[in-house]
């Protein structure tokens, strides 16, 4: 007499669903499956999930792959190009000076340099009640000049009117290797967005717009020429997107 | 080392496909690709001939995107978020793209850990084994993330009262 099957298990579902059993369980399961339509009908919900994940993305199997994937970097290559860039900053005089080191290669630095300070700097003052910047937005004049200065360059608020913001003010930031601003818009209703700028960035002339939405954590960020841009806030993607198109299309250089 | 080069460069759809369904943008996505091999052939030296290529080029794939998301996240953190904000406008078309996009919505309303383990084995059709070795965990952790993803997801798509998407074969 053989013995009774091991009773099946959720595990076992998935491991039926996925096709990681060995032969003689799946057999076991399937009759299982046989006798059992709740546990048939989760079975079944689990495949349909698979094919519907492989549905919404198999277009990205047939996307032709971007030339960059395909050509290995040399790290002394690299090495190189960062020092160049690095003398020719020192050359013309940049005031970002060594900046140029963190973000030249990997757009992950963008992330680094742009992104996550922005994203702290929100965090820090989007929820100030008394001051939520150094120097409020009626005197917009001396914010620019002042902020220019410092940064090197100059740096202007964009009106945001359109997208429902308003400048309430700006405030100078410290940043690796020199410094940042930060503006702070504010809607009807309260709600703030901050758009952080840095300037001194080497390497990415491109701008195209990032968007990082995880889990209630919203920036858009984008690179144009030596500066950096990342607006933060707690809106929805349009709504995020819009001020940051309003925002691109006055500072484009 | 052609031979390796043309491994990698095999496996690159699939870290696109992958990198795509977790960060849902595609620039960053594809950023993130693009780290993880510059990453991958500067490390190559540690990686051990005849081991398993996909499973080490997935896990450098998966511990950038990983990092990434815990700085931005720790960074906004306390943000307070204002709701009645967040609700304020929702645009009509994206109400009609909700059908389609019933499954990446649930997904992406699963846990960072619950959201590998379903694309690494339901997207990618990892081996638990495989899956395991990516994030480095226990694969009985797999299975239960695995199971509680999934249940989490069949739940989502009912609350939406649609059905989850059906293909005849």
């Amino acid at each position: 007499m053989t013995p009774p099957p091991a009773p099946v298990d959720d595990f076992d579902l998935h491991g039926y669903v996925d096709h990681q059993l060995p032969p003689a369980r799946r057999e076991e399961v399937a009759t299982y499956l046989a006798a059992n339509p709740e546990a048939a009908a989760r079975v079944a919900d689990y495949q349909s999930q698979n094919q519907a994940l492989g549905a919404a993305f198999e277009g990205v199997l047939a996307e032709p792959v971007p030339p960059a994937m395909l050509t290995r970097r040399r790290p002394w290559l690299g090495a190189i190009t960062r020092i160049a860039a690095a003398l020719a900053l020192l050359f013309t005089g940049g005031t970002a000076g060594w900046l140029a080191h963190d973000s030249l290669l990997a757009p992950s630095a963008i992330e680094r340099t742009v992104a996550e300070p922005a994203a702290y700097a929100h965090r820090a003052f989007a929820g100030e009640f008394r001051h939520p910047v150094e120097i409020w937005g009626d005197n917009e004049p001396h914010l620019v000049t002042w902020l220019s200065s410092r940064l090197g360059m100059p740096v202007r608020p964009p009106d945001l009117n359109q997208a429902g913001y308003w400048l309430v003010g700006g405030r100078l930031l410290p940043a690796r290797g020199g410094a940042a601003a930060q503006f702070m818009y504010q809607d009807d209703k309260g709600g703030r967005i901050t758009l952080y700028v840095r300037t001194g960035i080497i390497g990415n002339s491109e701008s195209r717009f990032q968007f990082f939405d995880q889990q209630g954590v919203r920036l858009v960020y984008w690179v144009d020429g030596p500066v950096g841009y990342a607006l933060t806030g707690p809106v929805d993607r349009e709504h995020l997107l819009h001020a940051a198109q309003l925002a691109y299309g006055q500072t484009k250089r | 080392m052609d031979d390796i080069a043309q491994q990698i460069s095999e496996q690159i759809p699939h870290l696109r496909r992958y990198a795509r369904a977790l960060a849902r943008d595609r620039t960053r996505a594809d950023d993130l690709v693009q780290d993880c091999l510059e990453r991958a052939w500067s490390r190559l030296h540690l990686w051990q001939p005849g081991s398993n290529l996909k499973a080490w080029l997935f896990t450098i794939l998966h511990n950038l995107h990983a990092n990434q998301v815990r700085k931005l996240k720790r960074a906004l953190d306390n943000v307070p978020l204002s709701e009645s904000h967040l609700s304020a406008s929702t645009p009509a078309t994206q109400m009609q793209q909700l059908e389609v996009k019933g499954i990446t919505d649930a997904l992406q309303r699963l846990s960072e850990e619950q959201r590998a383990v379903v694309l690494l084995v339901g997207l990618e059709e990892m081996s638990y084994q495989e899956a395991a070795k990516v994030l480095d965990v226990p694969i009985g952790t797999v299975m239960s993330r695995l199971h509680r993803g999934r249940e989490r997801v069949r739940q989502l798509l009912a609350d939406q009262g649609q059905p989850v998407l059906r293909r005849v074969k």
